[in-house]
């Protein structure tokens, strides 16, 4: 007997959200079916891969990176070169240096280099935090009036500063609220319900739900991803039809694997080779679990990974 | 699939004789349907109505075992298609390829290769378990002296080989071991079949497409084999994944047994060349059911994320991995030597205890209970705090067994420190780096 395969289509969807303007415009989500389950119905939007870059310029660069920027001077010039990299299908800004423990980097500083990002490359952007909670309401506040009509994704608000993120990207300016959460299916659902109690349009709203590299307590991530895309689809609920967005550099580019060095660790081998394996091989992951897109850091993971969502849908 | 009651009570007796000790047929099956009692205690089921239920009681995918000795591995037998419905039961397996295809040179220094990655994480060991060694007509190199070579390895072998005469030979030279015959397809199942009986190994099947791949399972299935392995086929990468998908879901949600086996993915066929894309779609195929996932190498960049990976998708989600809490002296740490502070997560102690014994220095790690969670996690859920530290101390009279008074926190809780110089008088507190791999540099600092 043939094959009786049953479709598992599902009558809900993921909401579609477009990032960007203009020739550069990019949507994700828009799908009914688990990801890259294109034979069960066509995924509507593949996912898509952002590059990562930050205000430190080269200096907070892994060091098999750097090589890949030579020349580049300035932030503008940098933004230029991560959006002529292949297989890159936006940008994302991370204000690293805004964080009070570290840099501490003022605002008025850190928002004029978003501006020149933003009149640097014409990709869909994503503006990234400093992971400190006041100092991201007040940075991402900001970055979402200068970049007016960019249709930009703010990343991230969370429980501690929805309220400023959210009032400012989501309803001011009508960008993109990024809602972040803590590997937690009933964290990531609150922040969305609390986000369309302030008055944000669900449509306006992408998650990250959280992540680790590859090994780090990453099956929570599994877990939280498919459980959201469960309950998303197949209970239709619409407090978590949010397409996920996950950071996936700002994990990787931190752990041993990627970062020890040959002298240190010499049987692991070069280590930019296990710093590309970490970083496609988590990036994978989180695609498979329900990611509709990634950000990434090394040239070479970015291409593998659009070649690999290009082959999947 | 579970079975409800009144299908049992469907296929019982209707004697209501009591002898299971049950006032009625009806009862016993309810009791049956709900586990409390077996089968078995009813005398009276006709042998047509018990295999009945046992089919349909089996489980809905084959638990298959290859390879013998420190080389047994097992296959199969999961019951849910995400890991969080339950458990995981039999980890991906990964093979290094070689083929015949390749001059002698080549096959030497890829298989040279295979015993560099063995090392041991968290308490599993990790290193290359499968070898695949493929046949192709055109070989430039003899096949069956390939798999010599490769079985001199010790791990368990994948003979990919559709010529029936050189899997025979093949099998010759290595059954013992219990290789896996990945060889059977439309046009060859029946000799296939009858090798892999003599030889008592598994039989992989491939098909054109899924009604193929099917149909040849039915027919390998109706002469009597249930050892089967299905190779998710390398067309593309696209439809590798739609079988590797479909195939898994249709025996776990939609009961075909047909499809109820592991299944082998040909990584290295997919994406020849391109070791990052393997990297990739060894990953995908973790998670998206690969019961066997063949590479081209197995380099350290690939597996250290490839495994940890595994480690953690394969793990219940039942039972958190946890350390005892407690002093944990490293390089000969004494009751003079530093003292660093972390949580009693197992992949955190694991970390961290590595990082240190790097480093040399005599230390003691000291652990607290906080919950087996990570350290950011713990401190997050006020698990790690430096009440529960200074509570520690105090309880484990930790001021009594050492004299040393310096407690390096992890970075990542800095917050902690004028609290706990607080809760902790005489100790000086000291903040250590956020990555425990910054551990080696910073103790050598010191
Ligand atoms: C998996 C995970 C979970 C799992 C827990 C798994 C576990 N066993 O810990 C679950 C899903 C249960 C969970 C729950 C929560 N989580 Co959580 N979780 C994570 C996640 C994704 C990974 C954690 C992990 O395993 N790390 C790996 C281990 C090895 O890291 P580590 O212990 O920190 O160790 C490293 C360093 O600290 C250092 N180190 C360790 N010890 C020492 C010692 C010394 C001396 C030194 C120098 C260094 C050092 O070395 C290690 C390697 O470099 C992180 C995000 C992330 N990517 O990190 C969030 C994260 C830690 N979670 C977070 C939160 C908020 C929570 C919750 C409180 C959410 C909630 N409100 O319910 C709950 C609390 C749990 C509870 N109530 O019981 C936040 C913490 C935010 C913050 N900065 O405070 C994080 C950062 C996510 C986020 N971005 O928001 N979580
Ligand atoms: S022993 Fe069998 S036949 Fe007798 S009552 Fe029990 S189930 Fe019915």
């Amino acid at each position: 007997m043939p094959f009786n395969a049953k479709s598992g289509k599902f009558n809900a969807n993921i909401n579609t959200v477009e990032l960007g303007c203009g020739d550069k415009k990019i949507a994700i989500g828009g799908e009914n079916v688990l990801p890259f389950y294109t034979f069960d119905a066509p995924v509507e939007n593949a996912p898509k891969v952002g590059v990562e870059i930050t205000d430190g310029i080269l200096e907070n660069e892994p060091e098999c990176v750097k090589k890949y920027y030579e020349g580049c001077e300035s932030i503008a010039d940098m933004a230029k070169k991560a959006a002529s990299l292949e297989g890159v299908d936006f940008l994302c800004f991370r204000l690293e240096g805004g964080d009070p423990n570290g840099a501490d980097k003022s605002t008025e500083e850190l928002i004029g280099m978003v501006k020149e990002v933003a009149e640097a490359v014409d990709l869909p952007l994503v503006i990234a935090g400093c992971k400190n909670a006041e100092k991201d309401a007040e940075l991402l506040a900001k970055a979402a009036e200068v970049l007016d009509g960019k249709n930009a994704v703010l990343l991230a608000a969370k429980e501690e500063n929805y309220k400023t993120v959210g009032a400012a990207a989501g309803l001011a300016y009508k960008q993109i609220v990024g809602a972040e959460s803590a590997v937690d299916i009933n964290l990531a659902k609150q922040l969305n319900v609390l986000l369309s109690q302030l008055g944000v349009s669900s449509t306006n709203v992408v998650m990250n739900v959280g992540t680790a590299a590859a090994g780090y307590g990453f099956e929570y991530v599994v877990s939280t991803m498919q459980r959201v895309k469960a309950a998303a689809l197949s209970q239709n609920d619409n407090m978590l039809q949010m397409p996920i967005i996950t950071p996936v550099a700002s994990e990787v580019w931190g752990v041993k694997e990627a970062v020890a060095s040959e002298a240190d660790m010499p049987e692991w081998g070069d280590a930019e080779q296990r710093g590309i394996d970490m970083e496609v091989e988590t990036a994978a992951a989180v695609l498979a679990s329900g990611s509709n897109a990634v950000i990434l850091k090394h040239p070479v993971s970015i291409a593998t990974i659009s070649k690999l969502v290009k082959e999947l849908v | 699939m579970a079975l409800k009651g009144l299908d049992i009570f469907k296929l019982s007796p209707k004697k209501n004789c009591k002898e299971c000790g049950c006032p009625t047929c009806m009862a016993f099956s309810m009791k049956v349907a709900q586990g409390a009692m077996d089968i078995s205690a009813c005398p009276h089921f006709s042998p047509d109505a018990l295999a009945t239920l046992s089919a349909a009681t089996a489980p809905p995918m084959k638990t298959l075992k290859v390879g013998t000795g420190d080389a047994e591995l097992t296959l199969g037998g999961e019951t849910v298609l995400e890991r969080h419905e339950k458990t995981f039961v039999s980890k991906t397996r990964y093979a290094v390829a070689v083929c015949n295809c390749m001059d002698e040179a080549a096959i030497d220094a890829r298989l040279a290769a295979v015993p560099n990655v063995d090392y041991e994480r968290i308490g599993e060991r990790m290193y290359v378990e499968m070898i695949y060694v493929n046949y192709s007509a055109e070989g430039k190199t003899d096949y069956v002296e390939t798999v010599k070579k490769a079985a001199a390895l010790g791990r368990t072998l994948v003979l990919g080989c559709t010529d029936v005469d050189t899997a025979k030979a093949a099998l010759e030279v290595c059954k013992d071991s219990k290789p896996v015959l990945n060889g059977a397809d439309a046009s060859n199942y029946e000799a296939m079949n009858t090798l892999a009986k003599e030889a008592g190994v598994v039989l992989g099947v491939r098909g054109a497409d899924l009604n193929e791949l099917h149909t040849t399972v039915e027919k390998l299935e109706a002469l009597g084999n249930k050892d089967l392995i299905l190779d998710v086929g390398c067309a593309s990468v696209k439809e590798a994944f739609a079988n590797a998908v479909q195939i898994r879901r249709s025996a776990i949600k939609d009961g075909d047994r047909t499809f109820g086996y592991p299944s082998l993915v040909n990584a290295a066929a997919l994406a020849k060349g391109d070791i990052h894309m393997q990297a990739a779609l060894a990953s995908l195929f973790t998670l998206k059911y690969g019961s066997i996932v063949v590479m081209e190498e197995m380099s350290y960049a690939q597996a250290l994320p490839l495994y940890g990976l595994r480690q953690n998708v394969f793990t219940d989600p039942q039972k958190p991995m946890k350390v005892e809490p407690g002093i944990y002296p490293i390089n000969g740490g004494d009751e003079n030597s530093i003292c660093l502070t972390t949580v009693d997560f197992a992949l955190t102690y694991f970390v961290v205890s590595g990082e240190l014994e790097r480093s040399g220095v005599p230390c003691n790690l000291i652990i607290s209970d906080a919950g087996g969670l990570s350290v950011l996690t713990s401190w997050a859920a006020g698990k790690f705090s430096a009440s529960t530290i200074a509570k520690y101390f105090a309880e484990a009279d930790i001021e009594g067994k050492i004299k040393c008074r310096k407690l390096v926190l992890p970075g990542k809780v800095a917050v902690l420190k004028g609290e706990l110089e607080a809760k902790l008088p005489g100790w000086e507190i000291i903040v250590g780096p956020n990555e425990a791999v910054q551990l080696v540099k910073f103790l050598k600092d010191m």
